[in-house]
Order: C-alpha cells, then sequence, then structure tokens
C-alpha cells in the first residue's frame, strides 16, 4: 500500500473550505509532493457540509485516498460527516468557538480543542481562522509557516504587503499555539525528487487546456456543474489565442452552435454534463450525418434528470454509446485520469476531423473537479491534423459544381471536406439522407451506399490503443475499468499483486468504437471483476454484449454519489480472489 | 461578378404557386445585387417546406435541424466574420420549436439575417396549426379553430432589441428583393418575416388575402421607422397586416463587434499552432 498522509478540512459552504485545502495541496505541491485532492460539496452557496481532502503521496496517484490522518472541523457537521475516517495515531482538530463541540471517543485519535477563531480574532480578523489552520499542520507535520508562503503570496499579494503579512502571522499563531500545547506529529511521506516539471491541476483545467492545445478556437457552452469550469480558461486564453466564447442559450444551441462552427472550419467544442447531454441528442445524429466534426466534453455526474448535481457517477455511458435516433459512427473516450483529461481532449480534434463524426469525451465530476498533482503535460504530443480538407488549388482543378462532398464511392468512407469560403466547393450539410453533394434524396440504393460509407469510417479505427493492461499475461482474476475508476483500481491492483494474487488490471480508455483487442484478457481469466460507479453494470454490460465470457462477471458497484473508496474495491477484489483460491483447493 | 446562376443549384421542388419560390428568387437577386460571390454566402436553415431553401439556393448550405437554424447560422458567422449568413426556415420552425433561440439570437445581435416563410400552418407536416396561424382558423389539429393567441414576431423582435425588422410578401418580389438586400446590409441581427402563402394547407392566408390588407409602410413618407414605439402601434393597428421596413435602428454593435476582445481575423483563418512561450505562460498558473 502506498505510504499517505490524508488531510481534511471541513465546514459550513462559504466559509472558505476550498481555499483552506487548497493552500496546503499547492504548498506541499510546490514542496515536491504529489497530492490528489477531493472536494465534497453540495448544490448550494450558502450552508451545507463541505470538505476538501488532501493526500499527500511520494508517488503519482489518481485518487484521494481513504486515509484522514489530519481533520480540521470548522463546525459540528465536519466532526460527525468525517470522525469514522481517522486512523490510529491521527488528529482530530476542532475550533473552540463550536459551541458544546463533541467529539466521539475513540483511541488513537488525538483530539486538539484549538481556538483557531480566536488565535485568527488576534492576528486581525476572524475570517483567517483558515490561516490559523495552516499554521496548526505546518506544526504537526513537520513543517515550518515558510513553506507555505509563496501559495500565500500568490493568493494575496494583488491585496497589498499588509494582507500577506496579517495571513502570515494568523499562520504563526496557529503553528506557535500547536508547538505550545501539543507535541503529537504525523509524518510526511518523503518527500520526491522533483525531474520534471509538473502541474497541479483538475480535470476540467487539463481539458480545457486540451482544447486549447488542439487548436480549438470555439466555445459553446451553457454553465452545468460540473462542466462549468471548463469554460473558464478558455474564456481567459482565447482573446489572446485568436478565439471566441458563446454563452449558448441552452444545450440544443450550444451543441448545434459547435456543429456549426466546425462546419465553418473552426476547431468548435461544447462541454456539459448529463442534462445538457440528454438535450444534445438530435444534434448527434445531425454531425454524424451530415459528417460534420464535433467534439462533446461529457463531465458526467450523478443522475437521472437533476440527481444529484455536484456528485460523481459513470451512468452516461449507455447514453453516450447509443445516444440519438438512428445509426451513426461515433467515437467515446474515457481518460482515466487528469493528465488524460488533457491528452485525449487534445487528440478527439483530431480525431472529429479525421473521421467527420462526433467524439465524446467523457470524463466525470471526480476527476473534473480536482485538483492534483500531474507530471508536466506535453502540448506538443499531438501535431494538429485536419484530416481530409480539399485545398483551393484542388477545387479549382474540378469542373464547375463537381465537387463531391459526400462521395460515396471512398474507400475508407472518409470523404473530402470543403469549408464556406473556398470556391467551387459548395456544398449543403444536411440532416436528411442526401446525394453526394447534399441534395436530399430518399433513393434506397443511394441510401445504402451513404449509410454503408459512414461505417466504413471507423471500421479500422487503430488510431490509439483503447486501453491499458497490466499484470502477468493469464492472469486469474483480472480488475477492469474505465474512466477515473482506472487510477483507483491500479492501486487496488498494486496491492493484491504484492500479495501474491494473480492479478491483472485491464482500464478502458475507449468504449467506441470498442477496442476488440482487449478481448483475449478477458478470455484469459478466471473471473473479472468491473469496478465502475453506476448501478446497472454498465461497463460488464457492454463488455458481455462485445466480448463474452458471461459467467465470469462479477461487479464491484457504487451509486451513492461518492467515489470509490480503495477499501470497498479493494474487499469485493480480495473476496473474488478467494472464491478463486477455493474453487482450486475443492 | 456573380450573377444569378451563380445562386442557383437544385430546381424547387415546391408545390406550385408556393410562396417560398418567390422567397428564394429575392433571395438570389439580392445576393446578385449585393454583388456577393456564392462561396462567401452561407444559407442555414431548419426542416420545413421552407427549410429546404438551403438546398435551392447557390452558395454554401446548411439543412439543419427543425427549430436550429439560428444557432448554427450564429456559430458560423461566429466562426468566420467574412461570409454572409442567412438563417431559413419556416413559422413553425422559427417561432415554436425555435422560439427560444429567436429570441436569444435577437438579443445577441449576430450580424445575420432571418427569413421566416411565414405561412401561417406547418406545411411540411401537411397542414398542422402553426404558432403563427390566426386564432379561428381551422386546420388538422384545430378541427374547431385555433384557440391560441399567435405569436408576434414582429413585436416580439423589436421589443427584444432587434436592429432591423421588415416583414415582406411572397406577392411582391421587388420589395422582398429590397427588404432582404437591406437586411443583409444591416450590421448585427436583421429579421425579415415573409407572408408566403401556403397554397395546399392554407385557404385563408391567400395571395388574394394579403393583397387586400397589406398596407405598405415604405411608401408612407410620415412613417419614423426608427421610433419603435410607433413601429408597434403601426404594427398593432393593422393587424400585423404590413410590409416594408418597420423598424431600423443602427446604434447598437454586432456581437463580433461588441465583444472588445474579438479576434481580428476570421476565427476560422486563424493559426491554431501555439508557440511555446504562450504556452508556458498558460501552464504557469497551475504550478
Ligand atoms: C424535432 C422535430 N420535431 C418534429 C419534426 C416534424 N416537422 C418537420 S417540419 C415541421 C413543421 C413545419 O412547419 P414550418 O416550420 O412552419 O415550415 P413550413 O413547412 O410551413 O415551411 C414539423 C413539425 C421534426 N422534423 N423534428
Ligand atoms: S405544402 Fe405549402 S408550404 Fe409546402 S411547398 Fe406546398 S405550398 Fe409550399
Ligand atoms: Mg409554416
Amino acid at each position: 500500500m502506498i505510504k499517505d498522509l490524508g488531510w481534511k478540512v471541513g465546514g459550513a459552504q462559504g466559509e472558505g473550505i476550498d481555499s483552506t485545502g487548497e493552500i496546503i495541496a499547492l504548498s506541499l505541491f510546490r514542496l515536491g509532493y504529489y497530492v490528489s485532492t477531493y472536494r465534497h460539496f453540495m448544490s448550494l452557496i450558502k450552508g451545507g457540509h463541505t470538505n476538501y481532502k488532501v493526500r499527500v503521496t511520494s508517488e503519482l496517484t489518481n485518487h484521494h485516498g481513504d486515509a484522514l490522518h489530519m481533520m480540521f472541523a470548522f463546525d459540528q457537521e465536519s466532526i460527525n460527516h468525517n470522525f469514522h475516517e481517522l486512523v490510529n495515531g491521527s488528529i482530530l482538530v476542532y475550533d473552540t468557538a463550536i459551541k458544546n463541540a463533541e467529539a466521539p471517543e475513540k483511541d488513537g485519535v488525538n483530539v486538539c480543542a484549538i481556538p483557531l477563531t480566536d488565535l485568527a480574532k488576534e492576528a486581525g480578523s476572524p475570517i483567517m481562522k483558515n490561516m490559523v489552520s495552516v499554521g496548526v499542520t505546518a506544526a504537526a507535520i513537520g513543517l515550518t509557516p515558510d513553506d507555505f508562503r509563496s501559495v500565500v503570496v500568490d493568493r494575496f499579494g494583488s491585496k497589498g504587503d499588509e494582507i500577506v503579512e496579517s495571513n502570515m502571522a494568523a499562520m504563526r499563531k496557529g503553528y506557535d499555539y500547536y508547538n505550545e500545547n501539543f507535541n503529537h506529529r504525523l509524518e510526511l511521506p518523503d518527500r520526491p525528487e522533483v525531474k520534471e516539471e509538473r502541474l497541479f491541476i483538475s480535470g476540467n483545467e487539463a481539458t480545457s487546456l486540451g482544447a486549447l492545445a488542439a487548436g480549438c478556437r470555439l466555445l459553446a457552452q451553457y454553465p452545468i456543474t460540473p462542466a462549468t469550469e471548463v469554460m473558464y480558461q478558455l474564456i481567459k486564453q482565447f482573446p489572446k489565442m485568436g478565439g471566441a466564447f458563446i454563452q449558448a442559450e441552452d444545450e440544443i444551441a450550444a451543441v448545434m452552435m459547435a456543429i456549426g462552427g466546425n462546419y465553418a472550419g473552426v476547431r468548435t467544442m461544447t462541454a456539459t454534463s448529463g442534462p445538457g447531454f440528454s438535450l444534445m441528442m438530435e444534434a448527434l445524429g445531425l454531425s454524424g450525418i451530415s459528417e460534420t466534426p464535433l467534439v462533446i466534453i461529457d463531465v458526467q455526474r450523478a443522475g437521472p434528470s437533476t440527481g444529484l448535481p455536484t456528485k460523481t457517477e459513470q451512468s452516461d455511458v449507455f447514453a453516450i454509446l447509443y445516444g440519438s435516433h438512428g445509426e451513426i459512427p461515433r467515437i467515446v473516450l474515457t481518460p482515466r485520469n487528469v493528465e488524460e483529461c488533457f491528452y485525449y481532449t487534445m487528440e478527439a480534434f483530431n480525431l472529429a476531423e479525421k473521421y467527420q463524426c462526433p467524439v465524446i469525451v467523457a470524463t466525470d465530476l471526480y476527476m473534473g473537479m480536482n485538483k492534483q498533482t500531474v507530471s508536466s503535460i506535453d502540448f506538443d504530443k499531438f501535431s494538429i491534423n485536419r484530416g481530409k480538407l480539399i485545398s483551393d488549388e484542388e477545387l479549382a482543378e474540378l469542373e464547375k459544381g463537381a465537387f463531391k462532398r459526400f462521395d460515396v464511392s471512398v474507400e475508407d468512407g472518409i470523404s473530402y471536406r470543403s469549408i464556406p469560403g473556398q470556391k467551387n466547393g459548395r456544398f449543403v450539410a444536411m440532416g436528411n439522407e442526401s446525394d453526394e453533394v447534399g441534395v436530399e434524396m430518399e433513393e434506397p440504393v443511394l441510401r445504402t451506399l451513404q449509410m454503408d460509407k459512414r461505417a466504413r469510417k471507423l471500421a479500422n479505427f487503430n488510431d490509439n490503443a483503447g486501453f491499458d493492461y497490466a499484470g502477468a499475461a493469464n492472469a486469474e482474476l483480472l480488475l477492469v475499468d474505465f474512466g477515473s475508476t482506472g487510477g483507483l483500481q491500479y492501486e487496488v491492483f498494486k496491492a493484491l499483486e504484492a500479495e501474491g494474487v494473480s492479478v491483472g488490471h485491464l482500464t478502458i480508455s475507449r468504449i467506441a468504437p470498442f477496442p476488440m483487442e482487449l478481448a483475449g484478457y478477458l478470455k484469459a481469466a478466471k473471473k473479472i471483476l468491473v469496478s465502475e460507479l453506476n448501478s446497472t453494470a454498465m461497463l460488464a454490460t457492454l463488455l458481455k454484449q462485445q466480448v463474452g465470457e458471461h459467467a465470469k462477471y462479477e461487479s464491484c458497484l457504487k451509486y451513492s454519489g461518492d467515489p470509490f473508496l480503495f477499501e470497498e474495491v479493494y474487499a469485493k477484489a480480495k473476496e473474488v480472489a478467494d472464491s478463486l483460491k477455493k474453487e482450486v483447493t475443492l | 461578378m456573380a450573377t444569378l446562376v451563380d445562386f442557383r443549384a437544385e430546381k424547387p421542388n415546391w408545390c406550385p404557386g408556393c410562396g417560398d419560390f418567390t422567397v428564394l428568387a429575392a433571395l438570389q437577386k439580392a445576393a446578385v445585387n449585393l454583388g456577393l460571390e456564392p462561396e462567401n454566402m452561407v444559407t442555414v436553415s431548419g426542416v420545413g417546406c421552407s427549410g429546404k431553401i438551403s438546398q435551392y439556393m447557390g452558395g454554401y448550405g446548411f439543412h439543419s435541424l427543425h427549430g436550429r437554424s439560428l444557432p448554427v447560422a450564429t456559430a458560423v458567422k461566429t466562426a468566420n466574420k467574412d461570409l454572409t449568413v442567412v438563417a431559413a426556415g419556416g413559422d413553425g420552425d422559427g417561432y415554436g420549436i425555435g422560439m427560444g433561440h429567436f429570441l436569444h439570437a435577437v438579443r445577441r445581435n449576430v450580424d445575420i439575417t432571418y427569413i421566416v416563410m411565414d405561412n401561417h400552418i406547418y406545411g411540411l407536416t401537411t397542414g398542422q396549426t402553426s404558432p403563427t396561424t390566426d386564432k379561428g382558423m381551422k386546420t388538422k389539429t384545430s378541427p374547431t379553430g385555433a384557440t391560441e393567441e399567435p405569436v408576434h414576431p414582429l413585436q416580439m423582435a423589436i421589443m427584444a432589441g432587434a436592429g432591423f425588422v421588415a416583414q415582406g410578401f411572397s406577392g411582391n418580389l421587388k420589395q422582398l428583393t429590397e427588404l432582404i438586400e437591406k437586411g443583409m446590409q444591416h450590421k448585427g441581427f436583421s429579421l425579415i418575416n415573409v407572408y408566403s402563402p401556403c397554397v395546399t394547407f392554407n385557404k385563408v392566408n391567400t395571395y388574394d388575402f394579403y393583397k387586400e390588407h397589406l398596407v405598405n409602410v415604405d411608401e408612407d413618407a410620415s412613417y419614423d421607422r426608427t421610433d419603435r414605439f410607433a413601429a408597434i402601434k403601426k404594427i398593432e393597428e393593422t393587424n400585423e397586416n404590413l410590409v416594408g421596413v418597420i423598424y431600423e435602428n443602427t446604434d447598437r454593435l454586432a456581437f463580433h463587434e461588441a465583444i472588445s476582445t474579438f479576434p481580428e481575423v476570421p476565427i476560422a483563418k486563424n493559426d491554431l499552432q501555439i508557440s511555446r512561450e504562450d504556452w508556458n505562460k498558460v501552464a504557469a498558473q497551475f504550478k
């Protein structure tokens, strides 16, 4: 098991919980540690319990960890809500400003009542109780207030030196108070050597940077948690990069704008979550039949309907795979971590233009809204490839009106695309079935040819592998996942492997077109455990449909809105591994 | 210089006598008169008999979804401001299923021209009540007469901030051509609602009906089309049976002009590659 330190702050929404968590996480990141974070919050602006978890490790992880070693509670609810996570040797700090605070008795939990608010008042303002907490943290984990200074300067520098210094003073108050009154210390994992540049970034931010690097210069979006943040970086960077943003009136408009922008030659995308994705279904078909490139980011959240707007799930699978009437080619990528949010978004634009069809990048709230350390992102990894765009010269050589946008004779199904503004490149993009230029028709033979043409486009897709495998070639127990569950399951896999279990880890990053090359792993395994955040085992259903091996499946499912804990998946995997052992001894 | 032939594409397939023929002819003439080249013009349409206009019009076309021409047209113009973009469709398309987009396109003031072929009926689906069907008119879905208040697109557009609102009639090609030309020249969103009779499914709002009732404000020297309240008054007085440029206001900046950071170069002509220097600046925010 990975050595880590789990830290958390909890309080009421609007109390600066996120900023406290971020100061801790970013400072530790800057010191060279790997951090993974998780924000628990509700669909409210003020009030309601919120907390921010930081997991500190010396190696890369994509999971916020189960263990809690230090907890700050700004209110009673935070104690009630999180106490059970505290491990042996941990510290619970609560603010003495909480009236009649009550902490349960538990062996091994050091309860520290500290006047966080009062110390903050002494430093100048009660709102600086978060900085007092940072100081207490520094003392407990063997760091000094100066280790946090750079982040404080970045956050408050624009408000003047005085504000920076009063925040530092508050931090020192907490630091001194802890040192004077308590002697329990926590151990940080070894500080890793920083060999490459790293970023502290969320999946949504990585997604927008991926779009930027891919040359996306038009974004049409309607706000929705947890996809809203995808907008902000692009809105910020577009003026410098020659792009523009349209806040659409709804998601139908947003996706139609994304189609219109691509048609006009601009790499355009839209981002949304389940409710918005449902509204985009008719347009998905339009992109497919009109062969207009389209990139949609679906940051999944817990459904159905409004569901749990601030909680995570992987339950849009079938909507993404099959949504929209009729049949179209589509590509669905499921990045498994923050870094892949960048790369898959970047690649999505190349794929959309190469195959002239919709590409859906399915992330989720869990990795979308939480920041973590990633190794430096290579913005040059994919060179921009715009696919089959016909040139002005080629069009000039054609007889007038001879350009066939939807030429059915192309072997790979991908016909050349012209862009409005190009002479002699006229065509009509159509929602109706059309002839080769863009005139609607219902002629059976040509209709069949057009359907076949579009279907051919993805028949030999091999642009990316679509999955990764770790473990022995003929592992008995195969752990399978997709999307953000991959990071956690990898840890489970490592733990089981270390225990000598015959285990493999198959983590899927593309569900359409289905990467059939993975079938061998399913066939070789004795048991297949699919862990996914939905209630109907959608990924397992897909695997059964595509590969078979129906008798081998076990599922680890969760649909409470919270991400998996390590322990949940580990326990299930262990149970299945044990059942295999029994089979052998029988 | 392009001629009418350059703006002709497929031979139209409307019923003989359908008002939409005139709309197509007017659009083609307007494009020629304005000296446009077909490759620089995009006609985006919704779905309906009227929506087929994008297939019949020369230049680039996009026959999109029912009610969704405006978001597509909005993005096409935003992506390449050098293009002349026309959105077109029916009354059901624009004022029924696409009503939300209509009002927001007006507000956004994207520099496009929106032509609505308003026949007060659902043509393509063979004669159901439309949002502009007159009260009392019997249709397949209102056998005892329509009861709902019709939408009032001209008033709505004016009140929502449109800078150019005109109404034309398929019985008057010359005037309709002028209206479309003016709309296309207007910098910002322009609405041209056209009474375009459906000879097959609407036996009330016929050519004769309009010839008898329409008042032409373009011929009224005393009419002040820059006064929005006068415009509303005139629309109400004539019971919406008027043609001409009803309201004009050139003060508002178009969407791409109003955004101070909007790129100078059409976005579609931009270099997509980011320099390492720029990238480092972007990445520095996350360290
Ligand atoms: C989402 C959706 N709903 C319904 C339809 C069916 N439909 C096609 S055209 C139309 C109405 C056409 O009326 P209008 O927009 O006034 O155009 P017209 O045919 O009169 O020119 C309808 C309801 C459709 N194509 N798509
Ligand atoms: S049904 Fe009406 S609107 Fe449609 S083509 Fe015929 S006349 Fe025109
Ligand atoms: Mg109609």
